[in-house]
């Protein structure tokens, strides 16, 4: 910055006076508009307050010198104001809060995020809540029973007779050593959690409306869709007057809970011993609403669940403890799911073992 | 199985609907189309899959039963002409030697017969189905199999020697089947015999020795009743699974014989031959009485009112519907109804009953035909009617209810332990209930608990788990097996205990780490996790559960409380209020070798059944001092043999209340600093005091420093200077 003249006063009236260093003010924010480097700072402060040549000392000294001693205190006192002035626009050009300190300490705002891993929900837990939450959202308390069942639990009581092709041990791991025991006492690993049922309604009297999410075992080679291990989720609802309309809109309005309300169901004859009028579910392929793809296997429907009015056999069997299971008086519905196919068709999950292996690489895709 | 749609439409005179449309009307009522495939002017190809108990459906008259009662369409009976037959002297001898294995059996002698190529309606059918020809005389069998579903037999006449008869095989007798294998026999095999030997296994397969040849001119064709478990037996007795054996090991229809004897006799006649002798048809009455004539149950149309509830017109199940299905199917719905009078209950609850009103229950008496032993019920007839009238007419509905939702008492304790871990960083894992014999042995919390399997899938999964802990080392191993060194995982499941009398179910956490903590980004280095920051995780936990006293201790390597498979000294017991919840720490190197893990791991097992005993933690909030909290650091000079928690209860027992909080805020070792003299540690105890109605004064926070530091002193520790 050159050195410029010294402007002259125009008198020592406060108005002259306010008039001169209102002209200085205005140099002073005319030459503070540029300060964006630390070497126009430094240019700045030397040319204001340098301590032989500043412009605000060499213009005191010249106004001072001249001044009457009744307008010294005035102009000092402006004088103050202008230095003041200047500070702070070094300050503000130079301080912790000013824009260069600031660009000074901008880092890379693109590097990734510290944070400690969260660990991850396994997708068959996940499923199996989310599953399970529907149906408490509609009435139902959880249910649970042993993973070592007995035979009248998990097969007599449900109506299996006993030459059933499921009671095999080809079929059913069982415990050892149980072959002197009568066949009703005989532990095994529950083939499903239908045994809950039973046990549940021997403990209380109707209504009752239980889901039971569970493992379960049988004896199966296993390979890409089959594990001797995986889980269920069952239903029962037993009341006066429950019907099979009941039963099919109960699982309708919870298929379109858990997949989405434009999923439809449809129901087809089937069979299993401890339910009648039996029922497998399908519904429209969620994935892509009907049209049909590799999920569905192109055909728009998927099976999902199997169902049915509770046999007045199985009533049967509870009336033993429970005598208010009267089936001419009361009626029931039962249903069942693979946990494990909802959560493989779910995420995209091609191998069932993945399941079950503990594999972090897989696991920690559910974080 | 296979159908021709042409097939089924020469039963159904007025059938007017298209074969897909009839394939998904079937299918929608449980008679299940597979595919469809066109054959052009032959109409289409239906490949079906039939359920095991719907034997009546597995042939094409049976499925043109269900689409007449569907469509509510005439079904044309079957009834085959027959020639009439030339006088014989006597009805050919036929003896029921065992009516508990045969129910029914008829016989008709063909004469003069020519066995030929089949031609007509058989070849022309047989090809559409890529069937194979054989000959006029067994194709006519296979064919009437394949219309109406009764198995027949066709024996050479002139290999017959003397009387047939019905009886139980020789223990050792010998039959040379149709498929040319020799076969020893068991008494409980029925056997259709002549007077010399067997002819063939009942109900199974014919014999060798009597089969049709070209040569054959003089034909018994059979027809007959077989007890089905007597089958079953003799099918996997001699693992024999033929059509005909599948068929009558599921209920054949009792009154089928006579018409099936007549179609089989009708198609070999046509190559010429006449009929020989009168029809002979032996009925066992008490076979009968189990089958064709079971007595008729009672049905009540409010009763499928009851069970099946709204239809998408809102009349539910009306009478007619009801009987038209029923009479379709071929019960015969009796006009003769009785009137029960019952009282329906309209509420379970005897505290609140409503009036009971006095319904009329009208119930007709159903005769259930021969062909459908799958019927026995009054719930069978309601679910053939669900079925029939279709699952997807009946409307959507929701039950109403008055119960409550109970929660299951652990249900939040689970909830919080998973979400506590997760945010901790921990993955949930699920493993095997099975472990092998040595590591239940292992890993066991009572010696001999572990139950075995009678039937296990392997060796390595022959017990159930006693603890999770082995399955946790198995996924761990896995994990370092596929290069994922960095891996920290819990499960939550069941562990077994007891004997193979008795099995006791408990729930229990595994916990297990390796490699690095995963703190993820560049900005910071990671380190190796260590047993410390398992036991933060296990304090996390446990300190969501409310409870008197946490403490964690250890006991001596050779006192056997602690388990083996931890590192004895870097090992801890977990106890709440009093209650050993757990053991955690770096897994005993011996057991890491034995499992060839190549670097260190950290695992452990909570017994969340005790931790269940404790409550969750209900904050209660303390109220905030308006007062100047201070601070106060002091370092001391202190046995390395000291542990922490000596100190920590010398600070405690000091009963300070404005000593608000302490702390260690660094530990050196004499390795670490030449300061630190040999077999001591340099610990830097972290004070806070503060009161909750005053500033504290010098004077007061000198005493306290001086108690503190005399506190310490009294564990030999020295103030640094």
């Amino acid at each position: 910055m050159s050195q410029e003249a010294i402007p002259s006063l125009g008198g020592y009236s406060e108005a002259a006076l306010d008039q001169a260093f209102a002209a200085l003010a205005h140099e002073v924010e005319a030459s503070a508009q540029s300060l964006t480097s630390a070497e126009a700072v430094e240019a700045f402060r030397l040319h204001w307050l340098g301590r032989k040549q500043g412009r605000l000392k060499s213009i005191s000294d010249a106004w001072l010198k001249s001044a009457p001693v009744e307008a010294k205190k005035l102009i000092g006192q402006r004088f103050n104001q202008l230095k003041a002035q200047i500070e702070s626009r070094l300050e503000s050009a130079t301080g912790a809060s000013s824009q260069n300190a600031l660009d000074a300490e901008a880092i890379d705002i693109t590097l990734p995020g510290t944070h400690r891993a969260l660990g991850a929900e396994h997708p068959l837990i996940k499923t199996m809540h989310e599953m399970v939450a529907v149906f408490q959202r509609m009435g139902y308390s959880v249910g649970v029973g042993p993973e070592v069942e007995t035979d009248f639990y998990n097969f007599e009581s449900l109506n299996f007779p006993p030459g059933h092709p499921a009671r095999d041990t080809q079929d059913t791991l069982v415990v050892a050593n149980q072959e002197r025991k009568p066949l009703r006492d005989r532990l095994l690993m529950r083939t499903h959690t239908s045994p809950v049922q039973i046990r549940t309604m021997e403990q209380q009297p109707p209504p009752v409306r239980i889901v039971i999410p569970g493992k379960v075992h049988r004896n199966d080679a296993a390979d890409a869709t089959h594990s001797p291990i995986f889980h269920q989720i069952e239903g029962l609802c037993v009341d006066i007057d429950v019907t099979f309309s009941d039963l099919k809109g109960t699982l309708d309005h919870a298929m379109k809970e858990f997949f989405g309300s434009s999923v439809k169901t449809r129901f087809f004859p089937s069979f299993f011993p401890f339910t009648e009028p039996s029922a497998d579910v399908q519904i429209s392929c969620p994935f892509c609403g009907g049209k049909g793809c590799r999920k569905c296997k192109h055909s728009g429907w998927i099976e999902l669940l199997g169902c049915g009015m509770v046999d007045p056999a199985v009533f049967g069997f509870v009336q033993q403890k429970q005598p208010a299971y009267d089936p001419k008086k009361i009626s029931g519905f039962a249903f069942g799911m693979g946990v494990d196919r909802i959560a493989m068709m779910k995420y995209g999950i091609s191998d069932i073992s993945l399941l079950y292996s503990g594999d972090a690489r897989f696991l920690e895709q559910f974080a | 199985m296979k159908i021709l749609s042409k097939w089924l439409r020469s039963y159904l005179p007025q059938f007017n609907v298209t074969d897909r449309q009839l394939a998904d009307d079937l299918t929608l009522r449980g008679i299940a189309v597979e595919g469809v495939f066109d054959l052009g002017a032959d109409g289409s190809l239906f490949e079906m899959d039939i359920t095991t108990n719907r034997v009546d459906a597995m042939n094409h008259y049976g499925i043109a039963r269900e689409a007449a009662t569907i469509y509510g369409l005439k079904l044309n009976p079957l009834h085959p002409t027959l020639p009439q037959a030339t006088p014989a002297l006597k009805p050919y001898p036929i003896k029921i030697e065992a009516p508990e294995l045969c129910g029914r059996f008829t016989a008709r002698v063909l004469r003069n017969v020519k066995i030929t190529q089949s031609t007509g309606i058989v070849a022309e059918r047989f090809h559409l189905l890529e069937q194979k020809l054989i000959s006029n005389a067994v194709d006519a069998t296979n064919f009437v199999t394949m219309a109406m579903g009764h198995p027949t037999h066709a024996f050479d006449l002139d290999k017959v020697e003397g009387g047939i008869l019905l009886r139980r095989a020789r223990k050792g007798e010998k039959l040379k089947t149709l498929d040319g294998i020799d076969r020893t026999l068991d008494p409980d095999d029925l056997v259709v015999a002549d007077e010399k030997k067997a002819l063939a296994i009942a109900g199974v397969m014919g014999g060798w020795d009597t089969m049709i040849t070209p040569e054959t001119t003089n034909i018994l064709v059979e027809a007959a009743w077989f007890d089905p478990g007597t089958v079953r037996r003799s099918s996997k007795r001699h693992l024999l699974h033929t059509d005909a054996s599948h068929r009558f090991e599921r209920g054949a229809d009792f009154n089928a014989p006579p018409v099936a004897s007549a179609l089989v006799s009708s198609i070999i006649l046509e190559a010429g031959g006449e009929i020989g002798g009168d029809f002979v048809d032996i009925v066992i009455p008490e076979a009968e009485r189990r089958t064709a004539k079971r007595p008729a149950i009672a049905f009540a149309v409010s009763e499928a009112q009851r069970i099946l509830g709204a239809t998408e017109d809102r009349k539910g199940i009306t009478a007619s519907a009801a009987k038209a299905i029923l009479t379709g199917l071929g019960c015969e719905v009796s006009a003769d109804a009785t009137v029960v009078t019952s009282s329906v209950e309209k509420n379970l609850d005897p505290s609140r009953a409503v009036s009971s009103p006095i319904a009329n229950v009208v119930e007709y008496p159903v005769k259930l035909p021969s062909w459908r032993l799958d019927l026995e019920r009054e719930i069978d007839l309601i679910e053939e009617i669900a079925r029939v009238y279709g699952y997807n007419r009946f409307q959507n509905t929701l039950p109403s209810f008055e119960g409550a939702v109970v929660e299951l008492p652990w249900a939040e304790k689970e909830s919080t332990i998973r979400t506590t871990l997760r945010g901790l960083g921990w993955t949930e894992a699920v493993s095997s209930t099975f472990c092998s014999a040595a590591d239940a042995a292992a890993f066991a919390p009572q010696p001999n608990s572990a139950v075995p399997l009678g039937n296990p899938l392997s060796e390595e999964a022959g017990m159930l788990r006693p603890s999770l802990a082995s399955g946790m080392l198995g996924m761990l191993a896995l994990n370092l097996n596929r290069d994922m060194e960095d891996v920290m995982l819990f499960e939550l499941g069941t562990v077994f205990h007891g004997s193979t009398d008795r099995v006791e179910e408990k729930p229990s956490l595994s916990i297990g780490a390796t490699g690095k903590l995963p703190l993820e980004g560049p900005h910071q280095p990671s380190r190796e996790l260590d047993f410390y920051d398992m036991k933060g995780s296990i304090e996390a936990l446990l300190g969501k559960f409310s409870s008197k006293s946490i403490y964690f201790d250890r006991f001596p390597s050779d006192s056997g409380l602690m388990p083996a498979w931890l590192h004895p000294g870097r090992s801890a017991r977990a106890v709440i209020d009093g209650a050993t919840v757990g053991y955690f720490g770096q897994l005993h190197p011996a057991e890491a070798q034995r499992r060839k893990l190549k670097q260190l791991v950290f695992v452990g097992e909570i017994y969340v059944d005790r931790l269940y005993r404790q409550n969750l933690r209900q904050p209660v909030v303390r109220e905030l001092s308006r007062f100047q909290a201070v601070r106060r650091d002091f370092s001391f000079i202190l046995s390395e043999t000291t542990p922490w928690a000596r100190v920590a209860e010398a600070l405690s027992a000091l009963g300070i209340p404005e000593l608000q909080n302490f702390e260690v805020g660094e530990i050196l070792s004499d390795k670490d600093s030449k300061l630190v003299p040999a077999g001591h540690i340099s610990l830097l105890l972290r004070t806070v005091f503060q009161a909750t109605d005053r500033t504290l004064q010098e004077e007061e926070l000198q005493n306290y420093a001086q108690r503190v530091v005399t506190a310490v002193e009294k564990l030999g520790g020295k103030l640094r200077g």
